[in-house]
C-alpha cells in the first residue's frame, strides 16, 4: 500500500442501506400485476365452495354470453393438455401420489379448487362472467381430520386412501435409551395450520409470440418454474422464459408450480392472446399453500440428573388434497432438528403423511425446523421442570460444546461451527435473567393476577439448502447448487448474474458489497441481475435460507475466475511474471515495485479490446462459477422471551424479547437485522395470532386478514438484538439467516406463556396461544384437570 | 379490489344528496370513508347500484358547541374526532374509543356517521354513543328527524335510518369535570375488532358513584347499555371491589355472538372482567 493508495473501506460487514429499497418501497418498479401487454386479457377463476365434491356439469355458457368476455373454459375442456401439477419430492418409494390437474376436472377436494376460467377482456367483466359460470356437484364427505382420516371407515379423499407415506428415520438404539430410563416424558404439541400472507399477492402474466411463451410470475423460483414446464408441460425447455420481476416476498408460499401459471401458460396458447391474473387476499387465503399443519407426539428418556437419553418423534402431517412441489418432504427437513444442540444417545423419527381435504401444504418459513425446534424446546422446558432444575442448566448440561466443532450429531449431521454457551451468555446478560427470574418468584409468592414468565430456546436449524447428494438420497427431484456469474464490462463496471432469485431479501445490495470487496471496484458501479431465466440462465433460485450461504460462495468464486484471468492479462500489460503482481483493492501491482500497476478496470477494457492479449488467453474478463454445498450451513442462537399473562382475561404482552444470533460472518448487517426482526414477527404470529381454520364443513373460516390475524408493529415488541460471530466453514464463513428468527421466537413465546402459568398448574397451550386458550388453560387447571 | 358494477353520484349539497339516495330506491348506498362499504364491495357481499358518495359535503364536517351539547358532522373522520379539542375536553370518552379503531389510515378516513350508521355491533362507536346518551340526527325528504341513540340501533347492521335517510350529524350531551370515562377495547391485535367492548361513564360526588353508564361492544346483535350494572353501581363506594361487584352483571341480558375470537361464555366473563376494569378507570379508583 502507497501513501497515494487509500485503503477503501471493506465492504463486508457495512451496514449499508438497500440499493433496491426506493423502488420497492414506493412501487415504481415493475411488480407482475403492473404489467401491461397490448391486447391483454384477464382471467378469473370459479373455485369450488364445497370440500369434497363429484362435479357433474359446468356449464360455462351463460359466462360467454356476458360483455367482454372472449373464452371460458372447464376442466374437461382443459383435461387433454393440462397434464397434472409436479410433485418433486417422492419421499419414499411407495408413496401415493394422486394426479394434480391444475384445474379440477371430476372430483374437487378442497375449497377453492378451480373449476373453471373465464376469459375477458378487463378484471371486472372476468369477475362478473365468472358468476355466470354454472356448476353442479354432487357432495362428497369431507375429511378434515388427519388422525381419524386414518381410522377405518373413515371416507377418503382419494381412492387409494387417505395415508400418503410413511417415513421412519433414526440413530443409535432407541429402546435401550428408553428401556430403564429413569425419567421419560411424552407430550403431544399441534403445529397449526398456517397462511403466508405475503405482501405481494401472487400474479401471473403470459404472453405467447410463436412457439415461445414468456411467463411473468410473482414467484421465488423461475428456474424451477421454467424446468417443471418443460418437464411435466410439453413445451420445449428452449421455447420458455420465466420471469420473476420483483416480487413482493414469499416465504416458501412462492416456492411453488401453481395451478394458476399452468393454466395462464396454456390458455394464452388457446386465446391467442396475453393473459394476466392477479389473485385477491381471500383468493390467497385459500388457494397458497399452507405451512405447518403437524400434529407431534414426542417423548423423551433422560437420567435424574438431566442427560439426555433418547428422543423420540412420531408425527402425523397433513398434506391437504394433492402433492405439491415439495409437500411430503417438509416433515423430513424436520427430522434432522428434533436433537437440535443436544447430545443424546438414540433418536427415533416416524412421520406419516395424511390426506385431507384442503388445501395442501408446503414449504412455509423454516419448513419443518419450526416444527421440530418447537417440540425439542417445548420439551427441555418440560424436562427441567419434571427433573426441578433450572431450564438454562438443563440446556448446558445437553448441548454440544464451543471445543466439541466439528460434531457428527446423532443424525449424523456434522455441525461444522457453533458457540452455544458465547449466545446464551451474552442473551442472559441482555435480558436481565436472573433479575427477571426474582421478579417472577416474587410475583408468583403474591398471586399476582398479571403472571411474569420467561421461555427460552436455545436453537439452531439446517439451512443453506443443499448439498446436491444428501438432496439425492432423500429422493428430492434437484439438486441444491447454485451459480453466478459476473460481466465485467468495457467501462470497468460490473454486472453480477445471480441464480438465486431475490423476493425482498435484499441480494442487489448484498451481492454488490461481496463483489466489490472480492474484485476491488466501487460498490456503485455493481448492477446485480436475477430473477429472468434468459438474463440469469442457471440457478436453483431462493429459499431455505440459501442465496447467501450457497449462491453467494458461487459468486465469490465467480470472482476469483475473473482475478485469476486478470492477473494473465495484468503480467502481459505490466510485462511481469503473473506471480510477481499482488492484487489488493482492484489493482495488480508488482511487488517491490508499486508504481507499476493496473486497475481491474484497465485490465477489462484491454480484454474487451483484446489488441495484446497474451497468447491463449480468449477476449473478455466474463466468468461463471457453479457452487454445489458440501455440508448445510447452521445458524444458532438463543432467543429469551419475558411474557405477562393476564390470568383473568388470558391476555398475553411479551415485555421483552432478545434475540442472540450467530450468523457466522455479516455482509451487511441491516439486512440481518431486518432478516431477524422480521423472522421473529413471523414465529410469534404463530405463537399468538394466526390460524387456517376450517369449518366443520371443510370451508376455510379465514379467508381475509380481518380473521386470519397476522401481527403489524403495535402488536410487536420491541426487540433487543445482538450477535455472535462463530465463522462458518465455508471461504465465506456465512451462514444463512432468512429462516432462524422465525424457528427460534416460537418456542420462545410459548414456553414464557406456560412457564408464568406453571405455578397455576398449566403444562401446555394449544397455539396460537389466543386469550380465549390461555383463559380455559387456566379455567381447566384450577379446576383439577390437567390443561 | 373488483366490486360488482354500480352507478356513481357526488352531491353538491345535503339535499341533493337526499334527493339522489331517495331517486335510487332500495339498492342505493351512502358511502362515506369507505371504512365499513368498501370490504364488502370487495368480496362482493354487497351489491348497490348506486353509491351517493358524501365527499363534497363540507359542512357535514366539523365540531361546533352548542353550550349544552356538541354537534359533530357525520363525515367528521375518526382522526379528527382523536384530535378535537372540543370532543376531548367534554366527550372524551368518544376520542378515546374512536383512537382504538382499526390503524391510522384508516383512522384518516372513517368518518364518525359511517360508523354509526354501518351499525356493526362490534364497532366500537355505536356502543359509545348510547353510553353517551347521543342523537342522530338524520335527513331525508321529510326533512330533519332526531333520533336518540338508544332507538337508533335495531338489528345487526341495521338501524331505524328510513330508507333514503342519511345521517347528518350527532348531538352529544357535554359532560362536566366530575365524570370520567374509560372505553376498555379486547381485542387480539391493534387493528382487530373488539372481541369485547365497555365504554363506561362515571359521575364521582363525595367518593360514591352518583351515575354510571356502561355501553357493550359486541355483546349482541345490537350495542347494549348494560342496565343491571349501572343501577348497581349508583350509590356504590367507589372503590375496587364495590366497582367490581357492580360490573358482576355486566353480562346479563347479552347474547354474545360465537367466532372464532371466542365463545359467547368466554364474552361474558370477559364483558364482567372488563366492565370492573372500566368502572375502576372511569371512577379513578
Amino acid at each position: 500500500m502507497t501513501a497515494t493508495q487509500q485503503a477503501p473501506v471493506a465492504e463486508l460487514g457495512r451496514a449499508r442501506l438497500r440499493k433496491e429499497d426506493a423502488r420497492l418501497i414506493t412501487g415504481q418498479t415493475t411488480w407482475t400485476d403492473n404489467l401491461q401487454l397490448p391486447g391483454m386479457l384477464h382471467m378469473a377463476f370459479v373455485r369450488s365452495p364445497f370440500a369434497h365434491a363429484r362435479i357433474t356439469n359446468v356449464d360455462v355458457s351463460g359466462a360467454l354470453s356476458q360483455p367482454g368476455v372472449v373464452a371460458a373454459f372447464s376442466g374437461a375442456d382443459l383435461a387433454a393438455e393440462q397434464g397434472s401439477l409436479p410433485c418433486a419430492w417422492p419421499v419414499t418409494e411407495d408413496i401415493v401420489i394422486p394426479a394434480h390437474p391444475p384445474m379440477a376436472v371430476d372430483e374437487v377436494r378442497y375449497v377453492g379448487e378451480a373449476v373453471a376460467v373465464v376469459v375477458a377482456r378487463d378484471r371486472y367483466a372476468a369477475a362478473d362472467a365468472a358468476a355466470a359460470v354454472d356448476v353442479d356437484y354432487e357432495p362428497l364427505p369431507p375429511v378434515l381430520d388427519m388422525r381419524s382420516a386414518l381410522e377405518p371407515g373413515s371416507p377418503t379423499v382419494h381412492e387409494a386412501g387417505n395415508k400418503c407415506y410413511e417415513w421412519t428415520f433414526g440413530g443409535g438404539d432407541i429402546d435401550a435409551a428408553f428401556a430403564g430410563a429413569p425419567v421419560v416424558l411424552e407430550r403431544t404439541f399441534r403445529q397449526q395450520r398456517l397462511i403466508p400472507c405475503a405482501m405481494e399477492p401472487r400474479a401471473v402474466v403470459a404472453q405467447w409470440v410463436g412457439d415461445q411463451v414468456t411467463l411473468w410470475s410473482a414467484t421465488q423460483i423461475p428456474h424451477v418454474l421454467r424446468f417443471a414446464l418443460a418437464a411435466f408441460f410439453g413445451i420445449p425447455e428452449q421455447d420458455i422464459r420465466v420471469i420473476a420481476p420483483d416480487v413482493g416476498g414469499g416465504f416458501g408460499s412462492k416456492l411453488q408450480v401453481t395451478a394458476e401459471e399452468v393454466l395462464a401458460v396454456l390458455i394464452g396458447r388457446k386465446v391467442g392472446k396475453p393473459v394476466k391474473w392477479t389473485e385477491s387476499r381471500t383468493e390467497g387465503n385459500q388457494t397458497v399453500h399452507h405451512g405447518r399443519d403437524q400434529w407431534q407426539r414426542i417423548r423423551i428418556a433422560a437420567d435424574t440428573d438431566g442427560r439426555l437419553r433418547g428422543l423420540d418423534v412420531s408425527l402425523l402431517a397433513d398434506m391437504g388434497a394433492y402433492l405439491m412441489l415439495v409437500t411430503p418432504g417438509v416433515p423430513l427437513l424436520g427430522a434432522f432438528m428434533y436433537n437440535a444442540i443436544y447430545k443424546m444417545d438414540a433418536y427415533h423419527f416416524a412421520c406419516t403423511g395424511v390426506f385431507t381435504t384442503k388445501m395442501p401444504t408446503d414449504a412455509y418459513r423454516g419448513a419443518g425446523r419450526p416444527e421440530a425446534t418447537f417440540a425439542i424446546e417445548r420439551m427441555m422446558d418440560e424436562l427441567a421442570a419434571e427433573l426441578g432444575m433450572e431450564p438454562l442448566q438443563l440446556r448446558e448440561r445437553n448441548w454440544i460444546k464451543h471445543e466439541e466443532f466439528p460434531y457428527t450429531t446423532i443424525c449424523g449431521l456434522t455441525y461444522d461451527s457453533g458457540n452455544y454457551e458465547a449466545a446464551t451468555a451474552k442473551a442472559r446478560e441482555l435480558f436481565d435473567y436472573d433479575t427477571l427470574r426474582a421478579e417472577q418468584h416474587e410475583r408468583n409468592a403474591r398471586q399476582d393476577p398479571v403472571r411474569l414468565g420467561i421461555g427460552i430456546s436455545t436453537f439452531t436449524e439446517m439451512c443453506g439448502l443443499a448439498p446436491s447428494r444428501v438432496l439425492g438420497s432423500l429422493a428430492y427431484g434437484a439438486g441444491g447448487w447454485e451459480h453466478a456469474a459476473i460481466r465485467m464490462l468495457p467501462t470497468g463496471k460490473v454486472e453480477v448474474v445471480t441464480g438465486s432469485s431475490a423476493h425482498g431479501q435484499g441480494h442487489e445490495t448484498a451481492w454488490s458489497q461481496i463483489v466489490a470487496d472480492q474484485l476491488g471496484v466501487p460498490f456503485e458501479d455493481i448492477r446485480v441481475l436475477h430473477g429472468d431465466t434468459q438474463v440469469s440462465p442457471k440457478g436453483m433460485d431462493t429459499y431455505g435460507s440459501r442465496s447467501l450461504a450457497v449462491g453467494g460462495i458461487a459468486l465469490a468464486q465467480a470472482c476469483d475466475k475473473v482475478v485469476a484471468k486478470a492477473r494473465v492479462i495484468a503480467a502481459a500489460m505490466l510485462e511481469a511474471s503473473a506471480d510477481d503482481l499482488e492484487f489488493a483493492n482492484g489493482r495488480f501491482a508488482v511487488r517491490g515495485d508499486p508504481e507499476a500497476a493496473k486497475t481491474i478496470q484497465e485490465i477489462a477494457l484491454a480484454a474487451f479490446a483484446a489488441h495484446d492479449l497474451p497468447e491463449g488467453v480468449e477476449p473478455s474478463l466474463d466468468s461463471e462459477a457453479t457452487y454445489d454445498p458440501d455440508n448445510f450451513s447452521f445458524p444458532h442462537g438463543t432467543h429469551l422471551c419475558a411474557t405477562e399473562v393476564d390470568t383473568q382475561t388470558g391476555f398475553v404482552t411479551i415485555r421483552s424479547y432478545v434475540a442472540v444470533d450467530d450468523v457466522g460472518v455479516v455482509v451487511n448487517p441491516l439486512i440481518v437485522e431486518g432478516q431477524v426482526h422480521g423472522g421473529i414477527a413471523q414465529g410469534i404470529a404463530q405463537a399468538l395470532y394466526e390460524e387456517g381454520v376450517y369449518d366443520d364443513d371443510g370451508n376455510l373460516v379465514t379467508t381475509t386478514l380481518a380473521d386470519y390475524l397476522v401481527p403489524a408493529a403495535p402488536d410487536l415488541p420491541s426487540y433487543r438484538t445482538e450477535r455472535t460471530t462463530t465463522p462458518a466453514s465455508n471461504r465465506l464463513g456465512v451462514k444463512g439467516v432468512g429462516e432462524a428468527g422465525t424457528i427460534a421466537s416460537t418456542p420462545a413465546v410459548v414456553n414464557a406463556i406456560v412457564d408464568a402459568l406453571r405455578p397455576l398448574g398449566v403444562r401446555d397451550v394449544t397455539m396460537p396461544c389466543t386469550p380465549e386458550r390461555v383463559w380455559r388453560a387456566i379455567q381447566a387447571a384450577s379446576n383439577g384437570g390437567a390443561a | 379490489m373488483i366490486p360488482a358494477k354500480f352507478d356513481y353520484v357526488r352531491p353538491a349539497s345535503v339535499d341533493a344528496a337526499v334527493q339522489t339516495l331517495a331517486g335510487g330506491g332500495d339498492d342505493a348506498k351512502v358511502i362515506a370513508g369507505g371504512q365499513s362499504l368498501l370490504p364488502l364491495l370487495r368480496l362482493r357481499l354487497a351489491y348497490p347500484t348506486l353509491l351517493v358518495d358524501l365527499a363534497d359535503l363540507d359542512e357535514l364536517r366539523g365540531v361546533t358547541d352548542d353550550g349544552s351539547h356538541l354537534l359533530i358532522g357525520a363525515r367528521t373522520t375518526l382522526y379528527q374526532i382523536v384530535h378535537d379539542p372540543l370532543i376531548r375536553e367534554h366527550c372524551g370518552l368518544l376520542a378515546e374509543a374512536a383512537g382504538t379503531v382499526a390503524d391510522p389510515a384508516v383512522r384518516h378516513r372513517a368518518t364518525l356517521g359511517g360508523s354509526l350508521a354501518h351499525a356493526d355491533p362490534a364497532g366500537d362507536l355505536p356502543a359509545v354513543s348510547l353510553a353517551l346518551d347521543a342523537t342522530l340526527i338524520a335527513r331525508g325528504l321529510g326533512g330533519e328527524r332526531q333520533i336518540p341513540a338508544s332507538a337508533f340501533f335495531v338489528d345487526y347492521l341495521t338501524t331505524s335510518l328510513a330508507p333514503g335517510e342519511i345521517l347528518t350529524g350527532i348531538r352529544v350531551p357535554k359532560l362536566g369535570a366530575s365524570w370520567g370515562y374509560r372505553y376498555e377495547k379486547f381485542h387480539r391485535t391493534a387493528q382487530a375488532w373488539a372481541i369485547v367492548g365497555v365504554a363506561a361513564l362515571v359521575r364521582r360526588s363525595d367518593g360514591q358513584v352518583a351515575e354510571a353508564r356502561v355501553g357493550l361492544t359486541n355483546m349482541g346483535s345490537v350495542p347494549i347499555r348494560a342496565a343491571a350494572v349501572e343501577s348497581a353501581a349508583v350509590g356504590a363506594q367507589a372503590s375496587a371491589g364495590a366497582l367490581q361487584a357492580a360490573a358482576a352483571g355486566a353480562a346479563e341480558g347479552t347474547q354474545p355472538p360465537a367466532d372464532l375470537h371466542g365463545a359467547p361464555d368466554y364474552r361474558r366473563h370477559l364483558a364482567r372482567v372488563l366492565t370492573g376494569r372500566a368502572l375502576e378507570a372511569a371512577a379513578g379508583v
